[in-house]
This record gives structure tokens, C-alpha cells and sequence, in this order.
């Protein structure tokens, strides 16, 4: 295999990977300020209950997600020197402030979040507890711009020639707000939060199925539900906002999504399909002109479609692509209706009643994670075979002293290791929620030195 | 050029992005150091509290790598992408580490059987020590030069790294490592341990002087090209008086048992081998071993001065409130440790 291909698997891999904690940092730490704030409104002990083993649970993932966070900084050097050199100009300051403004300030309160309950007074810990999920949502801006740029460059102007060629920045401004930055922002921010309030539903629908620790159950369920109903119908109009940008800016993209070939016809919209890149074919069931009516609000105006683009110049993987944005479409849909469906029994007072409603909560965990996962893959291959695009070929952006070799030494390091922290953080997760929330008021005393007494910190 | 107070852009940032991996080295510098003494504690007590020194801050120490990595990303990004390309094997082992490392600690206390526990231990110990090595090596290259082609190309070979000049310099950082390690621990511990660390920190204080020495005679004699700016600009030999100093005002104040001066004079040594190394350097980052002209320099490897002037706005407004909570987290976490339901 050639290096392009093993650092792109590499990258690829190891962004996922970091991709399956951002989003529940993120979207655990706004449910946290919640929770705690409940606490300091009501008083109620139960709520701080609820917060510390929740912390818990979010010091664990955070600390998977900054140590994966280090590596994909790196990468970008290690492997893609040519493209770093490329967007340093620009994509750097991005980078810098994302280190400066957001990681110090989730680090540097990630101290008193965890360790800090009896050090400092209550008020004190929830600024705390916002400054982390602050800081999570902050870090969430500056790469999500950084990544927007590569997909929609602007404000910049190009210096220099063949390996000496840059992207300098000439409007700051314009660099931030690209065209897409805003809407993927937001759409990113609130997938975070559906990954965030559906692992809160997961653990409190599996305690109210066991019948355990019944009155935080419930009452985090509801904190959860109504954060997660919110964030899914808002989804829905971010993710369309969103596509209506890819088809001014990315037409091939759009194109691939929806497996749209011929440019002088009308585009239907495809419920499920399958694509043929060899024929040219997209089968499968669709609503007859739906994707035109989507963009244009009529069912005669032709869409531009891959054929408009030289083979060369679009995603080759365009079946991938579809499958991977229609899976996003589908779950999407799906939790709009789960939510909706739970916050109308919650309205009856009948949430509680339907084991089975509670058994695919418990399940439905792994639903925005999947989301989260596929949505960047449409977006990050439909951008193919550019890594800026019309700009950089990714073929181009590869580090010229890189060998095969190298890149085969690094991603058997990389698999092995993050295995190993894969276990870890199941088995971990899984201690933590057997384990359950602990009653702070009954314990005081000092703990035996080999205590089996879970704590904190992971 | 556009200058601030007679500085002009490109070397200002290069005071920030050397001021950052000063703090670095000051910061996971002691961790790390910790994690090369653990295994010097034989009893579980002891590991638990030595861990439990550095459980609040590790974390944070880290962060000032991820912000050293942007810095040097924002304002060089062709030193960062070629320096980065270069060291490939070096670096992807001290990822590997780190993860592993933060891997063992978090394991280790997660079962109460022995076994368990000693085995997570050593994972820890052994991957401080070996990122502390792989950071010295890479720092020793890049004080000797690289092999680099005009298109910033790495011509060498990976066993090219694992030069004499390199490994003594991965074996002087190891060495003030654990010397700033073992006077932060003394300052957090009481009793017992204190007891045995303060004869840890006089023994890995004389390891680092033996290093420390044996490097600076070893640039002397070997590295020319270190020396010149010094020769050029006598009043910059202020910066190895005051290093020789403060190592000598470590040794006084331990002596004294004042171990909080102490680990201020450790801290500002760490700060000024970073500081000696880069006005060696200056004002090239990276030295080419092929041809002068491929030195890549503050000015040729830098981003274009409008981004310089956005990172400067970016650092002058952040790294003051980053200071004032810093400065929050430690304070609340003053004094030595006591085990508690949230330790490790
Ligand atoms: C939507 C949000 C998002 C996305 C797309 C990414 N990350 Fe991330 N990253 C975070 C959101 C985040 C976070 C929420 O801030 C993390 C993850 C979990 C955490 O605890 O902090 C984090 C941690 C984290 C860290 C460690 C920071 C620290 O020490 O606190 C680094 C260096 C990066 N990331 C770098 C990257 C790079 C180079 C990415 C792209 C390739 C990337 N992240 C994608
Ligand atoms: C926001 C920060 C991000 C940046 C700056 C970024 C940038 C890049 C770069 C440089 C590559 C390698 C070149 C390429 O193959 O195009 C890449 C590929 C890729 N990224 Fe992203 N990425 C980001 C976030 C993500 C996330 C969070 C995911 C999903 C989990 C993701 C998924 C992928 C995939 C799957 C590839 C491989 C695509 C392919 O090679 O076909 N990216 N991205
Ligand atoms: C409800 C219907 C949805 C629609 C119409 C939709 C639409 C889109 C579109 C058009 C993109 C590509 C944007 C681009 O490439 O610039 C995208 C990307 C993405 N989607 Fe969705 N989406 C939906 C639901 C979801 C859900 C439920 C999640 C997660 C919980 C999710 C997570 C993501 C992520 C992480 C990305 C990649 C980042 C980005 O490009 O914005 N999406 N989505």
C-alpha cells in the first residue's frame, strides 16, 4: 500500500476515535451545568448526588478524549507536512487560540471539577463546572472553523510556488466566518449534546429498569430528555440549513449525499439506495424530485450532478458517501421520534410505564454516536480528492519524507494502544455505572487504605 | 519591518513559543520526574501518595504541550510541519507513550490486588522515563541539525537520531527530570517518605550536575556553531552564569532544606536550558546539516506577519487569565496530600 493510503487510513482512524469522546464531553458537560445548577436552586441533596457521579462518568471520557486529542495535533506535522505548510498561515491561529482559550480552560478547572468537592464551597465548583463545559464548547468552535476553512477556504490569497506555495490569511474575519463554519458549528455542537443527554438516558433508563437509585433516576432522565427533545428538532433544521450551503459550495458533495449523476435532470431525494459507480446508477426508493424541491422549492429545476465534474475532480467513493449521510438522515429521524414519543408520555405522566420505551433508551446510547461518526465521514470523503478544497489534492499534502514503512510501525501502535483504551474505558464505564451514585452525607469517615470504594477520577 | 518595543514580530513569537515549552518543561517536567522515581517507593502507601502529588495538575502540566504544539503549528508552520515530519518514529513513540502512560495511572488503582497494581506501576514509571528520553533526543538533534533538502525534506535515516552528542542530551533531561520531580514531592510530602525522598533528591540533584556538566563541556568542545552568538553578543553569557547559578543555589537551598526554593531554582533551570538552547540557535530553528542556505530561521519558516500580529492579540489576551486560574488551581490545592474518597 503507499503512504497516502496508510495516512489516511491512520488519520482516519485515529479521528474517529477521538470523535467518540468530544461529543459526550461536550454534550455531558452542558447536562452537568444543568444538573448542578438544579442543586444549587433547590438544595436538594439528591441532585448533588446525581452530579458528582456524573462527573465522574465525565472525567473519564475527558481524559480519553485529550489523550487521543494530543496525537491528532501531531498527526497533522507528522504526516501532512506539506498540507501544514500549506494552511499554517491560516489554520494555525485556529489552532493556537483552541489551545489558549479553550483546552487551558477546561484543564485547568478539570482540577476542581474532579478533586475540588471539598476544597472549595459550592458556588465555587459550579462556576467551575461552567468554565469545563465552556471550555469543551469553546475548543469545539476553533477546530470546527479550522475544519470548515479546508471545506470552504476564504479570506486568504495564495503566495509562493509548488513546494513553497501557501495559503496566507488576508481578512481574519472572513477566514472565522467561511461560509460553512456556522452551520457545521452548530450542527456539531448539537449532535455533541444528543451524544451527551442520550448517554444520560442510557444509564437512567438502565436504573429504573433494575430498580435502583429510582429518585435520581427519574429525575435525571427527565433533565436529559428535555435537553435531548430540544437538541433533535433542532438537528433536523441545522443538518438542512447545512446541506443547502454543501449545494452552493460543494456541489459534487451534494451530489455524492444523494447520489445525484445526471446535471440536467431533476434530483430526487432517496429514502435508501444504492449507488453503481461503474453505470452511473443510483437504485433505490425516493421521493421523485425531492432534493430539487428541497434546494429550490419547485420540481423542475435541474441539480447539478457528479457528471458535471471530471472524475478526477469528485469523491470516488461516492457510495460510500451516500450510505454514510443517508444512516445520519435515518438516526436523525429516529431520535426526533423517540424523543418526541417520551416527552408526550412524560406530558401523560406515563413515562415510566413502558419497559420496552426505557429497553431502547438503554440502547439508545449508540444511536448520535453512530451519527457523529457517519456525518463526518460523508463530509470529510465527500471533500475528496481535495484536502482544501479546490485547492489541495490530499495526495499532495502528504509528508515527502515519509516511507510505507513508517506509517505501517505507527498505526500498529496506534491499534494496539487504543485497544487498550478501549478496554479500559468499557471496563471503566461499566465499573462506574454498576458502582452507582454514592450517598455523600452518609460517609465522612476516613476510608481504609486498600478502600475498594470507586473513586473519581476514571 | 513592524517591530514592538524594537522586537520585531517573528522573534517575539519566538519568545512565546519558547516561553511556552519552558513552562512545559517546567510543568510535566516534575511529573514526568515523579513517574521516573516511582519505583524507588516500595510501599503501597507511598505510591498512592506520590501519584496522588501529581493527580490534580498531570493533566494540565500536558496541556501546555498541546498549547506549545499550536503555538509553534501558528506562528512556523514550516519548522512544525518539517521538524514534526523529521523525528516521525521518535515522536509517534512519545504519543504512544503519553497514552500509555495516562493508561497505567488511571488503571492502577482501579483493582486492589498487588499484582495488578505493580504491574500498572512499572507501565507508568517506564513510560515517563521514555518520554522523557525521546523529548531529549529530539531536543539533541535539533541543537546539532538536521539533515534538511531546499524543500524541507529529511535526508537521514532513524539511526541517525541515536547520536553520542543526543543521547547525552536525552540522559541530562531525564536526569533534571528527576531531580525537579523528587524536589516537588518532598514539598508534598510528610513523615516516612518525606524521610526517603529528601536522600532521593540530593542523589538525582548530583546525577543532574554530572550531566549537566558533562553536556555543557560536550557543546563546548564538539558544537561550535552554539557558541558563536554568545562570542558575538557577550552580554548574552548572562543566561549560562545565571544557569550555573541556580543549579549551584539547588544545591544550597536542599542543603538548607528549603525545599520550596529549591524547586524555584529547579523550575527557572529547567526554564533557562530551554533559553540557552534557542539563543544558541537563533536565529535559525532548524539547522540544516546539507547546505546553510536550507536553514530554516525565524523569518523563513514563520507565518506572514498579519497572522503574527493575530497570534500576539490572541496570546496577550489569553495568557493573562490562563496565569490568574492557573494561579487559582494550584492554590486550592496547596499543601501536602492527604488521601481522601476522591484520591487516586
Ligand atoms: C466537536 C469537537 C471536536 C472535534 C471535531 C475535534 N476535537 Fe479534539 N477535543 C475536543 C473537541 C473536538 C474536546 C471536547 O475539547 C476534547 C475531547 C474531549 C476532551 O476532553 O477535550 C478534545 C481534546 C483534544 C486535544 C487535547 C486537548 C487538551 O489537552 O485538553 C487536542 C490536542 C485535540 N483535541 C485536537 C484535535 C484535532 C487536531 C482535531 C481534528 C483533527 C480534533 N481535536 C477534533
Ligand atoms: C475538525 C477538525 C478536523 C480536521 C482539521 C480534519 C482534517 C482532515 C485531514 C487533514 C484529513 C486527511 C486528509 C484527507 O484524507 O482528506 C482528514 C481525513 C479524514 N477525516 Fe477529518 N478532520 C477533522 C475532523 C474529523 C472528524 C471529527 C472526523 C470523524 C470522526 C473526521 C473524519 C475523517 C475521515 C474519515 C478522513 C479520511 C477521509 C479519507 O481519507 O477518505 N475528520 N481530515
Ligand atoms: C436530521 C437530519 C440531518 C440532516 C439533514 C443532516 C445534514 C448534514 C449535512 C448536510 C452534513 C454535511 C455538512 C458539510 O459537509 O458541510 C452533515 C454533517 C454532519 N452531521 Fe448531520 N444531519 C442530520 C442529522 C444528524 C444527527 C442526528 C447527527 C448526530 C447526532 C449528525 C451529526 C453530523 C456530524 C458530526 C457531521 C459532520 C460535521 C459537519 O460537516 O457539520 N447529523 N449533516
Amino acid at each position: 500500500m503507499d503512504v497516502s493510503i496508510l495516512s489516511r487510513i491512520q488519520f482516519a482512524f485515529t479521528v474517529a476515535f477521538h470523535y467518540i469522546y468530544p461529543p459526550l464531553s461536550i454534550g455531558l458537560g452542558v447536562v452537568l451545568v444543568i444538573m448542578e445548577g438544579q442543586y444549587l436552586r433547590t438544595g436538594n441533596k439528591m441532585y448533588e448526588q446525581m452530579t458528582r457521579f456524573w462527573i465522574k462518568i465525565f472525567a473519564l471520557i475527558f481524559g480519553i478524549g485529550v489523550a487521543t486529542g494530543i496525537v491528532m495535533e501531531f498527526e497533522f506535522g507528522t504526516n501532512w507536512a506539506v498540507y501544514s505548510r500549506y494552511v499554517g498561515d491560516i489554520f494555525g491561529s485556529a489552532l493556537a487560540a483552541e489551545g489558549i482559550f479553550a483546552f487551558a480552560l477546561e484543564s485547568g478547572f478539570l482540577g476542581i471539577l474532579i478533586f475540588g468537592w471539598n476544597r472549595v464551597g459550592p458556588k465555587v465548583h459550579f462556576l467551575s463546572t461552567i468554565m469545563v463545559a465552556l471550555g469543551s464548547m469553546f475548543s469545539a468552535i476553533w477546530i470546527v472553523v479550522a475544519n470548515s476553512w479546508q471545506q470552504t477556504p476564504s479570506g486568504f490569497k495564495i503566495e509562493g510556488e509548488g513546494m513553497h506555495a501557501r495559503a496566507v490569511i488576508t481578512d481574519f474575519w472572513a477566514m472565522v466566518f467561511n461560509p460553512s463554519s456556522m452551520d457545521r458549528l452548530s450542527h456539531v455542537l448539537i449532535g455533541a449534546l444528543l451524544a451527551g443527554s442520550f448517554l444520560v438516558l442510557s444509564v437512567h433508563a438502565y436504573y429504573i429498569l433494575r430498580g435502583k437509585y429510582l429518585e435520581i433516576a427519574k429525575a435525571g432522565f427527565k433533565i436529559a430528555l428535555s435537553v435531548a427533545t430540544v437538541a433533535a428538532l433542532l438537528q433536523l433544521f441545522s443538518g438542512h440549513h447545512s446541506a443547502n450551503g454543501v449545494a452552493v459550495n460543494q456541489p459534487a458533495k451534494l451530489a455524492a449525499f444523494e447520489g445525484h449523476y445526471d446535471s440536467l435532470a431533476v434530483a430526487d431525494m432517496y429514502i435508501l439506495g444504492w449507488l453503481d459507480n461503474k453505470t452511473e446508477k443510483t437504485t433505490g426508493l425516493k421521493v421523485p424530485g425531492g432534493l430539487t424541491f428541497l434546494l429550490h422549492q419547485d420540481f423542475k429545476t435541474p441539480v447539478i450532478g457528479l457528471n458535471a465534474f471530471k472524475k478526477e475532480n469528485r469523491p470516488s467513493a461516492v457510495n460510500f458517501v451516500f450510505q454514510t449521510y443517508h444512516i445520519m438522515i435515518s438516526i436523525g429521524f429516529i431520535l426526533i421520534g423517540l424523543t418526541l414519543l417520551a416527552s408526550f408520555l412524560w406530558w401523560k405522566s406515563k413515562l415510566f410505564d413502558n419497559r420496552w420505551l426505557l429497553q431502547i433508551f438503554a440502547w439508545g446510547v449508540v444511536l448520535p454516536q453512530i451519527a457523529n461518526q457517519v456525518g463526518w465521514y460523508s463530509a470529510e470523503v465527500g471533500r475528496q480528492p481535495w484536502v482544501v478544497y479546490g485547492l489541495l489534492r490530499t495526495s499532495d499534502a502528504l509528508s515527502q519524507s515519509l516511507r510505507a514503512e513508517q506509517v505501517i510501525f505507527s498505526l500498529i501502535l496506534f491499534t494496539l494502544v487504543y485497544a487498550l483504551l478501549f478496554v479500559l474505558f468499557l471496563y471503566l464505564l461499566n465499573k462506574k455505572i454498576k458502582h452507582g451514585p454514592t450517598d455523600h452525607s452518609l460517609s465522612t469517615e476516613e476510608l481504609p487504605l486498600y478502600s475498594k470504594r470507586d473513586n473519581p477520577i476514571l | 519591518m513592524e517591530t514592538i518595543l524594537g522586537i520585531d514580530l517573528f522573534t517575539l513569537w519566538f519568545f512565546v513559543v519558547g516561553g511556552v515549552f519552558s513552562g512545559y518543561a517546567i510543568l510535566d517536567g516534575f511529573d514526568l520526574g515523579a513517574g521516573a522515581l516511582h519505583l524507588f517507593f516500595k510501599k503501597e502507601e507511598s505510591r498512592r501518595i506520590a501519584l496522588n502529588a501529581i493527580g490534580p495538575v498531570w493533566d494540565g502540566n500536558e496541556v501546555w504541550l498541546v498549547i506549545g504544539g499550536g503555538a509553534l503549528f501558528a506562528g512556523f508552520p514550516i519548522v512544525y510541519a518539517t521538524v514534526f515530519s523529521s523525528f516521525y518514529e521518535l515522536l509517534m513513540v512519545f504519543l504512544v507513550m503519553l497514552i500509555f502512560r495516562a493508561i497505567s495511572i488511571e488503571f492502577r488503582s482501579k483493582e486492589p490486588m498487588l499484582w495488578w497494581r505493580k504491574l500498572w506501576d512499572i507501565g507508568y514509571s517506564v513510560s515517563s522515563i521514555l518520554i522523557a528520553l525521546a523529548l531529549g533526543l529530539v531536543l539533541g538533534n535539533i541543537i546539532q541539525g538536521l539533515p534538511i533538502d531546499q524543500n524541507y525534506i529529511y535526508r537521514g535515516t532513524l539511526m541517525d537520531f541515536f547520536n553520542p552528542y543526543s543521547i547525552l542530551i536525552s540522559f541530562t533531561t531525564l536526569a533534571l527530570f528527576m531531580m525537579h520531580g523528587a524536589i516537588y514531592l518532598v514539598m508534598k510530602t510528610e513523615n516516612r517518605l518525606f524521610a526517603k525522598l529528601t536522600i532521593l533528591v540530593k542523589n538525582t540533584t548530583i546525577f543532574f550536575v554530572l550531566m549537566f556538566s558533562l553536556t555543557s563541556m560536550a557543546t563546548l568542545l564538539y558544537l561550535p556553531h552554539m557558541v558563536t552568538r554568545y562570542k558575538e553578543v557577550p552580554y548574552m553569557f548572562a543566561f549560562p552564569f545565571l544557569a550555573i547559578l541556580a543549579v549551584a543555589n539547588i544545591t544550597r537551598q536542599i542543603s538548607k532544606r528549603k525545599y520550596r526554593n529549591a524547586f524555584i531554582s529547579s523550575a527557572f533551570v529547567s526554564a533557562m536550558l530551554m533559553v540557552l538552547v534557542a539563543v544558541g540557535l537563533f536565529p535559525n530553528i532548524v539547522i540544516s546539516t546539507i547546505d546553510p542556505s536550507f536553514h530554516i530561521t525565524v523569518y523563513n519558516g514563520a507565518s506572514t506577519p498579519k497572522t503574527l500580529k493575530i497570534l500576539l492579540t490572541i496570546a496577550a489576551t489569553g495568557v493573562p487569565i490562563i496565569a490568574t486560574y492557573t494561579t487559582f488551581v494550584f492554590w486550592t490545592f496547596r499543601g501536602k496530600v492527604k488521601l481522601d474518597e476522591t484520591s487516586y
